[in-house]
């Protein structure tokens, strides 16, 4: 038979001292750093928002911290996601950040969830936990770990990014609104870029997610005025924040005064995004390969290779017979090329010059084909020389 | 004219603007006139039937119209459009 554990009600004298600068405090105090040393925080994503959160939450003395991450670190993390290191790339994320939050606060329990949140596991991770931060990339995630959120009444400190801009707020608190109602639907797939392919600056997500971080400490503590009810709206070009009135929708299927939504569903259906098909065996027609391309090259053959990216990308590398029309520009600049030209175009990973491609033939163009993989693959198969971003 | 605040996410559909100053009187007019200065702008903001997305919020100053008089919300000159997109970055 066990027993649950009595919360502690002391602190060592190790930790006193550590926590000297918050016992100090009236607003943090004995007390409130029992608060923090008996809460419970899950953060989801291991990468920009959660780097920052994992360092200052550990810091802060949080009893227990769940990660969620199944993702390995690599290169192009390190100009943002500060809990890892260069000697961590290709290690997994959760040992990296643990690593690095147990050496700074050895006596907060860490918990691994190397999963992927779905809706078969989301209510039971979750329901293990007193507030859950999300820190993820996506908006199937997003919606889903809202949903789990009001569903167990779980205080849901929220915080995105892109470029130079975030946004954070505290959704699913006790009668405050939640991510649904600031925004009912997902954007279709495609209409709003990722980080990946929109870029952000490093800096960005360490304000985005001290913002989080300072939000579940207050909510630990109950001091101050929470953020809910206001979504706050960071430019960091302006160096300016916002302050806009969010309000719960009464009407709002998970949270309203008459709710529909009463389990989890399938946020990737939710979201638009097609579900994984298997790989087709059989080439697409539609498509060259990078290593076919270099020998056309080198015989000779009369062709156009289309850099559809921007020109900024064009700038860190490029192949050297190729002629730039970023995606964007092209339906403008039709009249640049010939019709009856054969056109390979490419991109950095083979999505836009796929659209591309598409477009170029829905405009009378006879011979357009897709380099497969992008500028990517062709660093990888043809020319190593041309750097990987 | 009231003041728009472009978000950048959609920047690159109004000329890289942060902000533009356009004319009137109710949000769906200040919106519309902004889809006609812009054009690559309207598919973002508006669905085929004209509708503003649902994944695209309007403030007026700090109020969203849906909770107001929504496209039919009066502006004044003095007043500050914000656009707010739904966006999801955060974690790789």
């Amino acid at each position: 038979m066990t027993t649950l554990a009595a919360p502690p009600t002391t602190l060592s004298n190790e930790e006193i001292l550590r926590y000297s600068r918050h016992l100090i405090m009236p607003e943090v105090g004995m007390e409130g750093q029992l608060k923090l040393k008996n809460a419970s925080v899950l953060l989801v994503g291991a990468g920009g928002l959660g780097a920052p959160l994992g360092l200052y939450l550990a810091a802060a003395g949080i009893g227990r911290i769940g990660m969620v991450d199944f993702d390995v670190v690599d290169f192009t993390n390190l100009q943002r996601q500060v809990i890892h290191g260069t000697k961590d790339v290709g290690r997994k994320k959760l040992d990296s950040a643990f690593d690095k939050m147990a050496d700074i606060n050895p006596n907060v329990k860490l918990e691994k969830h190397e999963v992927a949140l779905t809706s078969e596991n989301a209510l039971d991770i979750i329901r293990n936990y007193d507030f859950v931060v999300d820190g993820t990339d996506n908006f199937p995630t997003r919606y889903l770990i809202n949903d789990a959120c009001v569903l167990l009444k779980k205080p849901n400190v929220y915080g995105s990014i892109f470029r130079f801009e975030g946004q954070c707020t505290v959704f699913a608190y006790p009668g405050g609104p939640c991510y649904r109602c600031l925004y009912p639907e997902p954007p279709p797939p495609g209409l709003v870029p990722s980080c990946a392919e929109g870029g952000v600056l490093g800096i960005l997500p360490g304000i985005i997610g001290l913002m989080q971080a300072t939000e579940t400490v207050k909510l630990i503590l109950g001091t101050g005025e929470p953020l809910v009810g206001r979504l706050v709206l960071y430019d960091a070009l302006a160096m300016r924040f916002r302050e806009l009135k969010l309000r719960r929708n009464t009407e709002c299927p998970v949270c309203g005064d008459h709710p529909t939504l009463h389990e989890l569903i399938d946020y990737q259906e939710f979201c638009g995004v097609p579900h994984q098909e298997p790989v087709q065996p059989t080439a697409n027609l539609g498509e060259i390969e990078p290593t076919e391309v270099k020998q056309k090259i080198d015989r000779g053959d009369k062709f156009i290779l289309l850099d559809v990216r921007e020109p900024h990308e064009f700038q860190i590398c490029r192949i050297p017979t190729s002629t730039l029309i970023p995606l964007g520009d092209l339906p403008k600049r039709l009249n640049e090329l010939d019709k009856n030209a054969e056109i390979v175009a490419h991109c950095k990973s083979g999505v836009r010059s796929g659209k591309a491609t598409n477009l170029l033939r829905e405009n009378g163009f006879k011979n357009v084909r897709n380099m497969k993989g992008g500028i990517l693959a062709w660093s990888d198969k043809v020319d190593p020389s041309v750097p990987k971003y | 004219m009231a003041k728009v605040l472009i978000p950048t996410a959609l920047r690159q559909f109004a000329a890289q603007k942060d902000s533009v100053e356009v004319s009137g009187s109710t949000a769906g007019e200040v919106l519309n006139a902004l889809a006609t200065q812009f054009p690559d702008l309207r598919k973002n903001l508006f669905n085929d039937e004209g509708k503003l997305r649902s994944f695209v919020n309007v403030y007026v100053n700090d109020e969203d119209i849906r909770y107001l008089k929504k496209n039919e919300t009066p502006v004044a000159g003095t007043d500050t459009l914000s656009i707010v997109p739904s966006i999801a970055g955060g974690w790789k």
